[in-house]
C-alpha cells in the first residue's frame, strides 16, 4: 500500500508496531487495530471531547490526530487509568460515588481530560474544575456529579497520592 | 467520518519542507490539526499531499530578543499560555490564549497554525493585528518578513505564497508599566468569539496616553485596527465618557453577517466591547501589566 506506513508506539506502557493507512486517524487506531474501544468518537471533528486521550501525558482529541504522527510517541488511554484489572483508580471510585456518569459515552474523555488536570491542579476550586471540562460534552449528567466527583477525587488523590 | 487519502510528509527541516512545497501540487501543511483535521474529516479539504510540520527541528521557542518577543510557529498555544515571558512581557497574549478552545485544543494548536488559518474570529489573531506582529516566512528564496497590517489578503487568505510557510512571528513589547486588555463575547467558554476587542495604552509623563491600540476581531473579515479611536485617545485625559464616545465608530464597521449573528449585533458588540477593553486598560495603566500566575 502507497499510502501505509509502519509505526510504533507505546499505549498504555506496551509497545506497539503496525502497519497503517496514512490518513488512519488515531482514534480508529485505538479502536479498530488495537481493540481499545474504551475511547469513544462523539462528533469526530473535535467538539465533543469523548476522545480524548493523553500523547506524551498531555491530553488531545484523537479524531484530530493521525495514528502515523504518534509514531515514537507514548498514548494513554481509559484502559490505562485503573491500577489493575480489579482495581480502581480513586478518580474512577470518584465518578461511581457522585454519579459523575449515567450512559458513559462520555466518562473516556472526562477521566482521561481530568487525570491531566488533577495532575497540574491537584486542590482545584470548582469554577477551575468548569472550565478544565469544557471542551467535554455530556447528554446526560447536568455535569453536576461529574465536577463533584473531580472534586473529591482531587481530595482523595492528595490522602493517598497514587 | 475518514479523512480523503492523500500522502504523507513528514519533513525534519525548514529546507525539507521549502522543498516538498516546490515540488508538490495540492499540498497542506499540518500545524497542530485542530483546524485542519476537522476539515479533512469531514472532506471539506481534499489535498493530494499532507505536510506535518510536527517534525521539522527547532520551530519551538519562546524567546525575548531586541525588544521583541519571538516566537516559533510550532510552539504549542499551551507553551504561550504557561510560558513566564509571555505573561509579564506581553500580557495582551497571556489574557487572551486563555479564551482559546480548551486545553485538549490548546495542547495541539500552534501559533503559526492560527496565523496561517486567520479565522477572523480566532484571538491569536486579533492578538497579532494588535501588537503589529511581524510574521517570518520560508519560501524557495529565503525568508521574507510580513507585518501583521499587510498579512491578511482577504477572509482567511494570508499573503503567503503556495511554496512559502511560516517559520516563526514576532511581538514588538511594549513598556512593561502598559496597561491592556482582551476581552470576548462567545455563546459558550472557548467558543471562537463572536466579537473580541483588544486595547492597550502607555501613558506619557502626565498619565495620558502616548501610544494606544484598539483592535476588534471577529467583526469583519480580518480583525481590524480602530485608528480612529486609537488617535482620539492619543494625548487626552482618560474619562469614561471619552471612551463611549470614540467608540461608538464601531458601529461603522462593515460588519459581517452570518448565521450565528446579524451585522448589526456585531456593530454592538464592538462598540461595547471596545469601550469595556478600553475601561479594563486603562484600570491596569501604570499599575504592574503582569497577570496574576494561574493555579
Ligand atoms: S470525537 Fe473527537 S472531539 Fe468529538
Ligand atoms: S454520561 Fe452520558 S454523555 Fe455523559
Amino acid at each position: 500500500m502507497p499510502h501505509s506506513r509502519n509505526i510504533a508506539l507505546t499505549v498504555n506502557g506496551e509497545r506497539y508496531e503496525r502497519e497503517v493507512e496514512v490518513r488512519l486517524m488515531l482514534a480508529d487506531f485505538l479502536r479498530h487495530h488495537l481493540g481499545l474501544t474504551g475511547t469513544h468518537l462523539g462528533c469526530e471533528h473535535g467538539v465533543c471531547g469523548a476522545c480524548t486521550i493523553l500523547l506524551d501525558g498531555r491530553s488531545a482529541r484523537s479524531c484530530l490526530l493521525l495514528a502515523v504522527q504518534c509514531d515514537g510517541h507514548d498514548v494513554m488511554t481509559v484502559e490505562g487509568i485503573a491500577p489493575s484489572a480489579d482495581a480502581l483508580h480513586p478518580l474512577q471510585e470518584a465518578f461511581r460515588d457522585h454519579h459523575g456518569l449515567q450512559c458513559g459515552f462520555c466518562t473516556p474523555g472526562m477521566l482521561t481530560t481530568l487525570i491531566e488536570f488533577l495532575r497540574e491542579n491537584p486542590d482545584p476550586t470548582e469554577e477551575e474544575v468548569r472550565i478544565a471540562i469544557s471542551g467535554n460534552l455530556c447528554r446526560c449528567t447536568g455535569y453536576q456529579g461529574i465536577v463533584a466527583a473531580a472534586l473529591d477525587a482531587a481530595k482523595r488523590m492528595q490522602a493517598a497520592p497514587a | 467520518m475518514k479523512p480523503p487519502p492523500f500522502e504523507y510528509h513528514d519533513p525534519r527541516t525548514e529546507a525539507e519542507v521549502v522543498g516538498l512545497l516546490a515540488r508538490l501540487d495540492n499540498a497542506k501543511l499540518l500545524a497542530g490539526g485542530q483546524s485542519l483535521m476537522p476539515m479533512l474529516n469531514m472532506r471539506y479539504v481534499l489535498p493530494d499531499h499532507v505536510i506535518d510540520l510536527n517534525r521539522v527541528e527547532g520551530l519551538s521557542y519562546i524567546r525575548e530578543a531586541e525588544g521583541a518577543l519571538e516566537i516559533g510557529a510550532l510552539t504549542r498555544q499551551r507553551d504561550l499560555e504557561f510560558s513566564d515571558l509571555v505573561r509579564t512581557r506581553c500580557p495582551l497574549m497571556h489574557e487572551a490564549v486563555r479564551q482559546v478552545g480548551h486545553r485538549q485544543t490548546r495542547n495541539r494548536g500552534t501559533i503559526g497554525g492560527s496565523l496561517g488559518h486567520l479565522d477572523p474570529a480566532a484571538e491569536l489573531v486579533t492578538v497579532a493585528t494588535a501588537l503589529d506582529a511581524i510574521v517570518t516566512v520560508a519560501g524557495p528564496t529565503g525568508r521574507r518578513e510580513v507585518p501583521f497590517a499587510e498579512f491578511p489578503a482577504g477572509f482567511m487568505m494570508p499573503s503567503i505564497a503556495l511554496d512559502e510557510f511560516i517559520t516563526a512571528v514576532r511581538i514588538p513589547l511594549w513598556r512593561s508599566d502598559h496597561g491592556f486588555a482582551f476581552v470576548e463575547f462567545a455563546r459558550r467558554h472557548g467558543d471562537f468569539a463572536i466579537v473580541s476587542a483588544a486595547a492597550m495604552l502607555e501613558a506619557d509623563g502626565s498619565g495620558r496616553p502616548a501610544r494606544a491600540s484598539v483592535t476588534i476581531g471577529g467583526a469583519t473579515i480580518a480583525p481590524q485596527r480602530m485608528r480612529d479611536i486609537e488617535q482620539g485617545l492619543v494625548g487626552q485625559t482618560l474619562s469614561q465618557q471619552l471612551f463611549r464616545d470614540l467608540c461608538e465608530s464601531c458601529r461603522a464597521l462593515e460588519a459581517i453577517d452570518d448565521i450565528h449573528a446579524p451585522a448589526a449585533y456585531r456593530q454592538h458588540l464592538a462598540v461595547v466591547l471596545s469601550r469595556r477593553a478600553l475601561q479594563a486598560a486603562h484600570a491596569r495603566l501604570n499599575g504592574t501589566a503582569v497577570l496574576p500566575k494561574r493555579h
